[in-house]
């Protein structure tokens, strides 16, 4: 904490936006969304719209559908029927995707993963962690899912099969953790505060109600 | 009507019943696919079809994809993925693949085919 730390000499500046090399990718970007707009085949106001909905797919969305699920009967038999149509019921933006949802129960724990690339729900979850992306990640899921478990914490009783889905095909998964307990009487809004992103993919529970306001 | 609607409506019947028993193809073709390496031979069973959708290895070639193939959900024992002494988990323990039709092997055809 005492240290002297004199300046007889620089801290290199963390490089600002500009200063990085643009990609290819990021030049075709620019290009292409100049001739769009130049053309008026599209506006930018239109533009920020499909940022703000970019920006705005998140774990949120999928704990909604998990929370209704724990209170509705009748919404947790179409989610485990037809995802989709419950996410549309929703009026949540994933139309387009083939969605399955699989629910945890006192037998099965359900743990996603996309063995061949990266495959995620995004519009319910957001953009996929990193780790989700690793190698790591895709190889034990499948080949030591017990153990990968226990490193995010989660201890899978013996008795309990735990299922393990590859999304490497069309369809893309959402996991429904089990309520937890001691949530009698909470509202829907209340119980999406336990539904973390994790819980959804399925390497952790839900949150315990003592663990609401930790992420 | 488009190619892709008419084909859609002519569709046969899918090939296997959701609980029927499969062998997924051992093959290593060159290009790209969708059929893990893991789980290439291994015996499971239909956990539910999916629907038919473009083929992915024409797909990737910039191709249609047409006519579309159907998808199962084909779940097996983590045992018979592994081997029993190689699985480190409970011998109930199942994986399930998505794996389009021409992947798929009916239990009679591959146990008479591998006599």
């Amino acid at each position: 904490m005492s240290l002297e730390h004199s300046h007889d000499h620089p801290h290199p500046n963390q490089p600002d936006e500009e200063d990085a090399e643009q990609s290819v990718y990021q030049k075709m970007e620019v290009a292409l969304r100049e001739l769009l707009v130049e053309k008026n085949i599209i506006n930018m106001e239109e533009l920020h719209g499909i940022h703000e909905q970019m920006d705005n797919r998140g774990p949120h969305n999928g704990a909604r559908m998990v929370a209704k699920a724990w209170c509705d009967p009748d919404y947790r038999d179409l989610l485990l029927l037809d995802a989709t149509a419950a996410a549309e019921k929703l009026d949540l933006e994933p139309t387009w995707l083939h969605l399955v949802a699989l629910e945890n129960t006192t037998n099965v724990h359900n743990l996603v993963v996309c063995t061949l690339c990266s495959c995620y729900p995004w519009p319910l979850l957001g953009l996929p962690p990193d780790w989700y992306k690793s190698r790591a990640y895709r190889s034990d899921a499948v080949n030591h899912p017990r153990k990968l478990l226990s490193q995010f914490g989660t201890i899978v009783p013996d008795e309990v099969e735990v299922r393990v889905h590859d999304s490497s095909a069309d369809m893309r998964y959402l996991v429904v953790p089990q309520r937890p307990k001691e949530t009698e009487g909470w509202t829907e809004e209340a119980l999406q505060s336990l539904v973390s992103r994790d819980s959804m993919i399925g390497v952790r529970r839900a949150r315990e109600p003592t663990q609401r306001n930790k992420q | 009507m488009d190619s892709a609607s008419s084909s859609t409506a002519e569709r046969k019947r899918p090939r296997f019943s959701i609980g029927e028993a499969v062998r997924v193809r051992s093959g290593a073709p060159i290009g790209h696919c969708r059929t893990p390496h893991y789980f290439r031979g291994v015996l499971g069973w239909i956990e539910r079809y999916c629907g038919a959708f473009p083929n992915p290895e024409e797909l990737a070639y910039g191709r249609d994809g047409l006519p579309e193939v159907d998808l199962y959900r084909v779940q097996a024992r983590m045992t018979d993925v592994w081997g029993n002494s190689l699985y480190v988990g409970r011998p109930q323990d199942t994986v399930v693949v998505e794996v389009f039709d021409h992947w798929l092997e009916s239990l009679e055809t591959s146990s008479s085919s591998q006599r």
